[in-house]
């Protein structure tokens, strides 16, 4: 039974991560950059949610729809304002742009929320379901979590491969320059990328703190990081590498802490990343690119 | 200018000490920034360790860190077991530094050889996950000593290492170290960095540094001429990594108390900041960055609560104004419209740092 519920909360954490990691390697298969302030974009739409939520009393529901509007546009600026100046320059120096992006959303969020943490409330309650005589008790989040990621993943990969949109964002992905000649607005589907990337971080956010109350203006960073972790395990660039990767990565998380370790958990995840990359160096479902000379 | 003159580099820091010396005897530096003074040399030696792999090796490493926090809990552990037999400071310092930086030197070999096999963003992510790992060992981390000698448990807590009646815990896990004697100096600071400036631009003009740059400029080509890959690469990484261990230990004596918390991603990252921001294989351009960066949030502290906020967007608009042609271009305009041309000696090339 233990191992039954470790289970189910592994795929709910890793539904989470999954949901982050989707974002981003959507962003990476187009922009080829690390978007690092990805993860406080979670935190972002969290904070909206919550706010929405219980300042204002609206529904959890259009408490979330919101918080997806939030990071939309929040995404799509910053991509505009950041990113977008640096397309052509290497990769690392984006990285850093984006590092400094997410310095400013944290200090930000400092500023308008306070560094005191928020006691997030689950937006579908704290209920939770019992099995075999009460042996077993599924929160009710978990489930919502782990349908919301696979029902996210079926759309998300049906948009990609049976749209104009979709296409485009494949076209770009495996040439930019040959995209554009074909008549593709490159840097409209880099902002639609974006936009999706921030929305599904939104609900990542919301759902992560439905499951783990505390909310601060770090809480997106350590997930982001993990979720990054995730997109890479999968093998960066793969829609359904980020899912297997990141669900794969929250199972191994929670096993570690319920085997061996509650401290050593993150070392355990990092430690099977390594030997994943040793054995397979582009990830599990990564492209093996040959070199060519 | 040439990049990484030697006279330039040299001249700059010895300079700087000098001015900073004179300083502090007419008692004219504040003591928010003396505080500053050996964090800043340990920062220093960390980005031109950190520009030995980025830069000139041309491997993005996330986890520089997980090296920094080995040398600093090693060079600790030694300096505290070694009070009683070798009162003297400066040869316990060297002895604590030289130990801190044979650890984090042996740990980049061990992680150096599988890690060195992956490639760019992949390799990024490898050295990320064990500067993690790094930080969740020691953090189970017990080490005691006694009569007997050192004593190791990990995992358990401090009961478990079985000191002797007045043996005391200097790791004590989550809790890092605490009650350290402060060794560190500004001289001693200083002359860390001399050292790591000495060793890191020896290599890069030698004949295995050009072998380094080679790699990082066509890996295949210059494979196909024999230059061996793993060594020349191992050779920069550990080289980089033992550095690393050496500011950690200079850092850690500097505090009283140390976690292993302390040095985190975010730890990582700044240091690749001042890299970055310095320029990709600039060892002055390191240097220069790493002092700017360590001391701003100082002088912005009129801003108070924004000065993290301000920090983060003056970081941005580097990279921006840098990188980006047309603010590049704009910014000029403005210079010329504010100072007559004539006035701006132009030297092309010189303005952007990085390679």
């Amino acid at each position: 039974m233990t191992f039954l519920s470790y289970l189910i909360s592994g795929l709910s954490l890793g539904s989470v991560y999954a949901i982050i990691a989707l974002g981003y390697t959507m962003v990476y298969g187009i922009a080829k950059m690390l978007n690092f302030a990805h993860g406080d974009v979670i935190m972002v739409g969290a904070y909206v949610c919550f706010f929405a939520m219980t300042r204002w009393g609206i529904n959890p529901v259009f408490g979330i729809l919101l918080a997806m509007a939030v990071c939309t546009v929040l995404g799509v600026i910053i991509e505009r304002l950041a990113y977008k100046p640096l397309r052509a320059v290497p990769s690392l120096f984006v990285l850093i742009t984006a590092i400094g992006m997410s310095y400013f959303l944290q200090n930000a969020a400092q500023l308008l929320w306070t560094p005191n943490p928020k006691v997030f409330t689950s937006v579908v309650g704290n209920a939770s379901i019992k099995l075999f005589d009460g042996q077993l008790s599924i929160s009710v989040i978990a489930i919502v979590t782990i349908a919301a990621c696979f029902v996210i993943m079926a759309v998300l990969s049906w948009y990609i491969n049976n749209t104009k949109m979709g296409k485009a964002m494949r076209a770009c992905s495996e040439d930019k320059g040959a995209a554009q000649l074909m008549g593709i607005s490159v840097n409209l589907t880099i902002s639609v990328t974006f936009a999706i990337g921030s929305a599904l971080a939104a609900v990542a956010g919301v759902l992560l703190c439905s499951a783990y109350p505390t909310l601060m203006p770090t809480t997106g960073a350590m997930p982001g990081i993990k979720a990054f972790t995730a997109a890479v395990f999968g093998g960066i660039g793969s829609i359904p590498g980020a899912m297997i990767g990141g669900i794969m990565l929250g199972i191994i998380e929670i096993f570690g802490k319920g085997y061996i370790s509650t401290q050593l958990s993150d070392a355990v995840v990092f430690a099977v990343l390594i030997i994943v990359l040793l054995v397979k160096p582009t990830g599990i479902l990564g492209k093996q690119i040959n070199e060519k000379v | 200018m040439k990049k990484n003159n030697i006279f330039l580099i040299y001249g700059t820091v010895i300079a700087a000490y000098i001015i900073i010396q004179l300083l502090m005897s007419a008692g004219a530096v504040t003591s928010s920034l003396r505080g500053q003074l050996v964090p800043i040399c340990a920062y220093i030696v960390m980005a031109v360790s950190l520009n030995l792999t980025v830069g000139v090796l041309g491997e993005l490493s996330l986890g520089h860190a997980g090296f920094m926090s080995i040398g600093a809990f090693t060079g600790v552990v030694a300096c505290m077991s070694l009070e009683s037999a070798l009162p003297p400071t400066l040869p316990r310092f060297v002895i604590s530094l030289l130990v801190g930086a044979a650890f984090a030197g042996v740990a980049g070999f061990l992680i150096g050889i599988p890690v060195l096999r992956l490639n760019g963003d992949y390799l990024a992510i490898v050295t990320l996950a064990f500067g993690e790992i790094i930080k969740n060992i020691i953090n189970c981390l017990y080490v005691g000593i006694d009569s007997r000698g050192l004593h190791l448990s990990f995992l358990t807590n401090s009961d478990a290492l079985n000191l002797e009646e007045g043996g005391t815990v200097i790791i004590n896990g989550p809790m890092g170290i605490a009650g350290i004697t402060k060794l560190s100096t500004f001289t001693f600071g200083f002359a860390l960095v001399l050292v790591a400036l000495f060793i890191v631009l020896n290599l890069i003009r030698s004949r295995a540094g050009r072998a380094i740059m080679a790699l990082r400029d066509n890996r295949i080509a210059a494979e196909s001429i024999g230059i061996n890959v793993t060594k020349y690469k191992l050779m920069a990484f550990v080289t980089s990594s033992a550095l690393a261990g050496a500011a950690g230990t200079l850092f850690a004596l500097n505090y009283s108390t140390i976690t292993a918390a302390k040095f985190n991603f975010n730890t990582s990252i700044l240091v690749l900041v001042f890299v970055v921001l310095g320029g990709l294989g600039n060892i002055w351009g390191s240097i220069i960055a790493t002092t700017v960066l360590v001391i701003l949030p100082e002088l912005l502290r009129e801003f108070n609560d924004y000065r993290m906020l301000v920090y983060a967007i003056v970081l941005i608009l580097v990279m921006l104004a840098t990188n980006n042609a047309t603010f590049k271009n704009t910014l000029r305009e403005l210079v010329n419209k504010i100072i007559p041309e004539k006035l701006i000696k132009r030297k092309e090339g010189t303005t952007d740092g990085n390679s």
